[in-house]
C-alpha cells in the first residue's frame, strides 16, 4: 500500500486552483488567439481582444481572470493500492480548496444549502469530488474551477432512441442558443450521452476537463464533435453574443452504455475560461 | 442617413450620473467608456433593496440617474483598490429591476440577455443596459479607481459598493428605443421599431461596407 501524504495533496490542489485562476494553459490560449485572429465580426473581435488581454493581465498581476473564481469540481482516480495518509482524500482536497482561496484571494462563491438562507460557507468549500477506484497505486486528480454563468445554462434530459443523432444535434444547438450571451461565449460544450440521467450529466462535466481540441477515440463520435461545433458556430451568436462565427471554442462528447429504451443527454457548458488542470501523484 | 462610427474608432465618453437626455442618445451596439460613480449590486443586495422599497423606505443610494453594475468582486489583494470585478449575468436581476427603473434608475451594467419585460420597462423609463465583457474581470478592475462598501457589508462580495470608474469599457446592449445588441448582431430585426435609428451599429453586421460618419454618435 502506497501512502500519499495528506499535506502533499492539499498543497498541490491549492497550487493548481490558484494556477487555473491566474494562468491560461497553452492549448486554451492558442485557441483564444486563433479565434481572435480569425473572427470577422467587429463585435466578436472586440470581445476576443479584451478576453485575450485579460488573460495576460491576470497572469502578470497574479489576480483571478474572473471574479467568479468558480466552484471546484474534482475527478479523482485513486489506485486500489494507494491511500492518503493522515486523513482522507476528501479532507485533503477540501483543505487545498481552503488554502487556495485564502492565499490566492479567491472569491467565496459556495453557499451551504441551495434554497432558504443560502449562507456562504466562507471558504469556498466543499468542493465536488467524483471518486473512481482504479488499478495501481497512483492518484490522478483532474479539477476544474467551474463558473456558474455557464453552469446555469446547462441541463440534462432523456431523449427517445428514435430521436437519435438528429435529436442530439437539435438539443445541443437549442441549449447553446438559449444560453446565448449568458454562458459567456465562446463556450466549450461538454456533451454526455447514455448511462442514466445522472451519468449523462457526469459525462458532460468530464468532457469539460479534456484538453482543448481533443477528440473522442471513437471516430463516429469525433466526427459528431466536429459537426456540432460547426452547427453551434453557425448560430451567429459569437463571442459574448456580440456576433460572429465563434460561439463555441470546442465540443467534446463522452458516452456510456445505456438502456434499450432511452437516450440520456446532458449538455454542460463552460465559459471561455476553461480553468482546468491535472495533478498526478 | 447618418451612421455610427465603425468598430475601432473612438468610443463615446460618458460621465455618470447618466441623464435621461444622455441615455436617449445611446443606441444598441455603441461602444461607450463610462466615467464617474456607479454602484454595485447583485442577487442578494437586490432582494434587500426591493424589500426596503416595498416597506416604503429609501434604498442605500439614490436611484435617480444612477447606474448599477452587476458584479461581485473577488477580494482585493493588500494595497489594491478592488479584486477582479467583471459583470455577472444580468438576467438573474430581471425580477428585481423594474421597481428600480420606476424610481429613476438610468442604467445597468452586466452580461447576457434581459427579459422582454425589463426591455419594455427600459423603453418606458428611458433607461439603458450596458454589456461588459464577461470573464474580463482583471482588465475591467483596472478601470476602477475607488471602491467603498456603502451597504450590506454582511453580504461580503454581494455588498453594495460605490465605485469610481474611469473609462470603463462597455457597449450599449439595450437602448431606450428597444434596440437589442443580441438580436442586431444575429441579423434579426429588432423586436421593437427603431425608426430613424442606425440599422447597423458600432459592432455592426460583419461585411457591412457602409461608410462611417464624420462625427460621433447620431
Amino acid at each position: 500500500m502506497r501512502n500519499i501524504p495528506f499535506a502533499d495533496v492539499a498543497i498541490r490542489v491549492a497550487a493548481a486552483i490558484e494556477q487555473v485562476n491566474f494562468d491560461t494553459s497553452a492549448p486554451v490560449m492558442n485557441r483564444l488567439v486563433q479565434i481572435l485572429e480569425t473572427e470577422a465580426s467587429p463585435g466578436g473581435h472586440l470581445a476576443m481582444a479584451d478576453i485575450v488581454e485579460n488573460r495576460e493581465i491576470a497572469a502578470a498581476e497574479r489576480v483571478p481572470m474572473c471574479q467568479d473564481t468558480g466552484m471546484v469540481v474534482v475527478f479523482a482516480e485513486l489506485g486500489e493500492d494507494a491511500r492518503v495518509s493522515d486523513g482522507s482524500l476528501r479532507d485533503a482536497v477540501t483543505e487545498g480548496v481552503r488554502q487556495a482561496g485564502r492565499h490566492g484571494h479567491l472569491r467565496n462563491s459556495v453557499v451551504r444549502e441551495p434554497l432558504f438562507e443560502r449562507l456562504n460557507t466562507g471558504d469556498n468549500t466543499p468542493p465536488i469530488i467524483h471518486l473512481d477506484l482504479v488499478p495501481g497505486d497512483g492518484l490522478r486528480l483532474r479539477l476544474i474551477a467551474k463558473g456558474f454563468g455557464a453552469e446555469n445554462m446547462s441541463w440534462a434530459r432523456v431523449l427517445t432512441p428514435g430521436e437519435g443523432v438528429e435529436g442530439v444535434k437539435r438539443e445541443v444547438v437549442r441549449c447553446v442558443e438559449a444560453a446565448g450571451p449568458n454562458a459567456c461565449p465562446p463556450v466549450v460544450v461538454g456533451l454526455g450521452l447514455g448511462g442514466t440521467l445522472e451519468v449523462a450529466a457526469l459525462l458532460a462535466k468530464r468532457a469539460l476537463v479534456r484538453e482543448m481540441g481533443s477528440r473522442n477515440p471513437d471516430t463516429r463520435y469525433a466526427a459528431l464533435e466536429d459537426e456540432i461545433l460547426r452547427l453551434v458556430n453557425a448560430t451567429g451568436i459569437g463571442p459574448q453574443g456580440w456576433g460572429g462565427a465563434n460561439t463555441a471554442m470546442d465540443v467534446r462528447i463522452e458516452y456510456a452504455p445505456t438502456h434499450i429504451a432511452g437516450l440520456p443527454i446532458a449538455v454542460n457548458l463552460d465559459c471561455h475560461l476553461q480553468r482546468h488542470t491535472e495533478i498526478v501523484f | 442617413m447618418t451612421r455610427p462610427p465603425a468598430i475601432g474608432t473612438t468610443p463615446l465618453r460618458l460621465q455618470m450620473p447618466l441623464t435621461a437626455e444622455a441615455a436617449a442618445g445611446l443606441w444598441a451596439g455603441q461602444r461607450v467608456l463610462l466615467s464617474g460613480v456607479v454602484f454595485t449590486a447583485r442577487d442578494a443586495a437586490h432582494r434587500r433593496m426591493i424589500e426596503l422599497l416595498e416597506a416604503g423606505e429609501e434604498p442605500p443610494f439614490p436611484l435617480r440617474d444612477q447606474v448599477i453594475y452587476y458584479t461581485g468582486p473577488s477580494p482585493a489583494r493588500p494595497g489594491a483598490v478592488i479584486g477582479s470585478a467583471g459583470p455577472t449575468t444580468a438576467t438573474r436581476m430581471d425580477a428585481f429591476t423594474i421597481p428600480l427603473l420606476e424610481r429613476g434608475l438610468r442604467g445597468t451594467i452586466g452580461k447576457g440577455y434581459r427579459s422582454a419585460e425589463v426591455r419594455e420597462a427600459m423603453r418606458t423609463h428611458g433607461a439603458v443596459y450596458f454589456a461588459a465583457v464577461g470573464g474580463a474581470a482583471a482588465l475591467l478592475a483596472r478601470r476602477i479607481v475607488e471602491a467603498e462598501v456603502i451597504a450590506y457589508p454582511d453580504l461580503g462580495t454581494e455588498a453594495v459598493r460605490r465605485l469610481l470608474v474611469d473609462d470603463f469599457p462597455v457597449v450599449v446592449a439595450n437602448d431606450t428605443a428597444g434596440g437589442d445588441i443580441f438580436e442586431l448582431q444575429r441579423g434579426a430585426p429588432p423586436t421593437a421599431p427603431g425608426e430613424n435609428r442606425p440599422p447597423n451599429m458600432d459592432l455592426g453586421a460583419p461585411g457591412d461596407e457602409s461608410p462611417p460618419p464624420a462625427d460621433g454618435a447620431p
